[in-house]
């Protein structure tokens, strides 16, 4: 059976496919509509519940929910996949050559993976934030940034395991070189784990803008982002609860799109399990 | 060491050299020339920067981190004050993080694609979904406001005298620690799992059966170790997300903590309190990293073997 029909037949993977696609489509709809200006005030109908005229209600200025939310998306994707692109770019590359030349090469990689991870997105944020201000552009500076020891670390750690086991051994007396059984062997046994490592990337990095916009550090106003949206709904919780669990909401189920989607790939790729089913 | 020389060097250049003028950005935009030749003279910008790099060196490693601008107090007594809060929280968390991802990643794994699996799988992937912020505000509705049990925020103190206690000071945290714990525990969980099933593909694994051990006994005994190397590398990285983590939760509860002093020292402009925190924290993070990379040793010798 070719992968488009063994993954159709893939609950978790179709599931988690329909929420991103989900996600995509809000995102992208939002450049050419939603249901009412994003950041138009109408304080005469601020904190109206859900109805047909506001299919989400309306925040403390009258701000539509439903259109907060929708181009709220954008931010939610352009973090997740630039800062995951910039992870594994390189991340990805250092671990396995750390994992490949061993010796001297590996100890800089690591202590450069160290480095790197001695400053969490958060701090990174906020160091940058401190001088160049909070905004998008640098919570996903940030939070890209950290994911290259992140994966560095992950990719060495796995591929150290692939290259202890015989049929490297093999490979290497059969006389070919580090590069070439890095890609042929090292990098394929790892791919599944990586899989797993992106998809939880971009939902961590989607958490993080979340947590950075929560903060003040991410997305600025008049750019709706979910992480504010919850900031703003935690201060009207006894007033309109909803506030705080739309956007909540939006974000769990975008992470699990994708963690679902993942999951599913994992599955689809990793000819091991397959053959174990 | 090599690691904190080269991040207190970044520190000291992106905070306290760049972008030109600290003293301007510290007083904001509105600020007289004097004031802001005034604080350059308080805070030592006057001097060389190599002079400022080493005197500010000599202060980390004597605990002499100069004053906070904000606060107007010794920046060494606000961390000391703040790390009775934020190292118990963390520490709580982790221990709550490791305890629920191990059991739920081995018991997974040893289900595979059973119902106990799949319960596990779908718990850790809402965990993970959860943005530990919004399951500390649903936590605090619940549990502080519906059902009184814990504080749904500040901090009591550890103690008696100061109105908190022990136990007090434990059930501040108790909230905080679980909305922190449930995301890191999914995450790590799934990892648990996913190498987990990778051993349990192994020959060793076949041949430990076929001698005789039970299921479990290999499961716990040969299997978990040779799992640890990915889980231990998840665990590192989950100590910083774990700091970051604190941030944001010590102002979901209001907590008095350092992941709350950076964010008011950034609100405050306070740039040498800032520097300090962020180098504290980097020391921290990188210090944890170390000890993973000497426990991966201890847990596989194979990895002792230098190159090939």
């Amino acid at each position: 059976m070719n992968f488009p029909s063994r993954a159709l037949k893939h609950k978790s993977f179709v599931a988690g496919g329909v929420l991103v696609a989900l996600l995509l489509a809000l995102a992208l709809l939002s450049f050419v509509w939603t249901p009412y200006p994003a950041a138009e005030i109408d304080v005469p109908n601020k904190l109206q519940p859900p109805s047909a005229a506001h299919w989400l209600g309306t925040d403390s200025l009258g701000r539509d929910i439903a259109s907060q939310l929708i181009v709220g998306a954008r931010a939610s994707i352009a973090v997740g996949l630039i800062a995951v692109g910039i992870g594994i770019a390189g991340g990805v590359a250092l671990g396995l050559l750390a994992a490949a030349r061993r010796g001297w090469v590996e100890e800089a990689v690591m202590r450069l993976a160290d480095f790197g991870l001695a400053f969490p997105a958060l701090l990174t944020a906020i160091m940058l934030g401190a001088i160049y201000g909070p905004g998008l552009v640098t919570a996903i500076v940030a939070i890209g940034l950290f994911n290259i020891p992140e994966f560095a670390r992950i990719t060495r750690a796995s591929a150290n395991t692939v290259w202890s086991r015989e049929f490297v051994l093999a490979a290497r007396a059969c006389g070919k070189g580090r590069l070439r059984t890095t890609l042929e062997h090292v990098l394929p046994n790892i791919a599944s784990v990586l899989i797993v490592q992106a998809t939880i990337r971009f939902a961590i990095a989607i958490l993080a803008e979340a947590s950075l916009s929560y903060l003040g550090l991410g997305a600025q106003p008049p750019l709706p982002s979910w992480g504010r949206m919850l900031s703003e709904g935690q201060s009207m919780m006894y007033q309109a609860p909803l506030l705080a669990v739309w956007p909540g909401l939006a974000i769990v189920l975008s992470v699990l799109g994708l963690n679902l989607m993942g999951d599913g790939l994992r599955d689809l790729l990793d000819p091991k399990l397959a053959r174990s089913r | 060491m090599l690691t904190l020389a080269v991040a207190s060097a970044l520190v000291f250049a992106v905070l306290g050299l760049l972008p030109g003028n600290v003293a301007q950005v510290m007083l904001g935009e509105s600020a007289t020339p004097e004031a802001v030749a005034a604080l350059e003279h308080q805070l030592g910008l006057d001097r060389p920067a190599l002079v400022r790099y080493a005197d500010w060196l000599r202060g980390l490693a004597t605990f002499d981190l100069g004053t906070s601008h904000a606060y107007d107090a010794p920046i060494a007594e606000l961390i000391a004050e703040r790390l009775v809060v934020t190292v118990p929280l963390a520490l709580l968390a982790m221990a709550l993080t490791v305890v629920l991802a191990l059991a739920a990643g081995v018991y997974a794994a040893s289900r595979h694609n059973r119902a106990g699996d799949l319960a596990v799988m779908a718990a850790s992937q809402l965990g993970i979904a959860l943005p530990s912020f919004w399951s500390g505000i649903l936590l605090a509705m619940l549990f502080a406001v519906t059902l009184p049990w814990f504080p749904s925020g500040g901090f009591a103190g550890w103690h008696e005298d100061e109105g908190g206690g022990l136990w007090e000071g434990l059930r501040s945290l108790v909230l905080p620690a679980v909305a922190l714990a449930v995301v890191q525990a999914a995450i790590l969980a799934r990892f648990t799992r996913s190498a987990v099933l990778d051993v349990l593909r192994e020959d060793f694994v076949r041949t430990a059966r076929a001698k005789g051990l039970t299921r479990r006994a290999v499961l716990w005994g040969h299997v978990l170790r040779n799992a640890m190397v990915p889980v231990l590398t998840v665990m590192g990285l989950q100590f910083a997300n774990l700091i970051t983590g604190t941030v944001v939760i010590e102002n979901v509860f209001s907590l008095p903590g350092l992941g709350r002093l950076v964010f008011q020292a950034i609100g405050n402009r306070d740039l040498p309190l800032v520097q300090a925190l962020v180098m504290l924290i980097a020391a921290a993070v990188v210090t944890i990293n170390f000890v993973v990379d000497v426990l991966y040793a201890v847990i596989d010798p194979r990895l002792k073997l230098a190159g090939r």
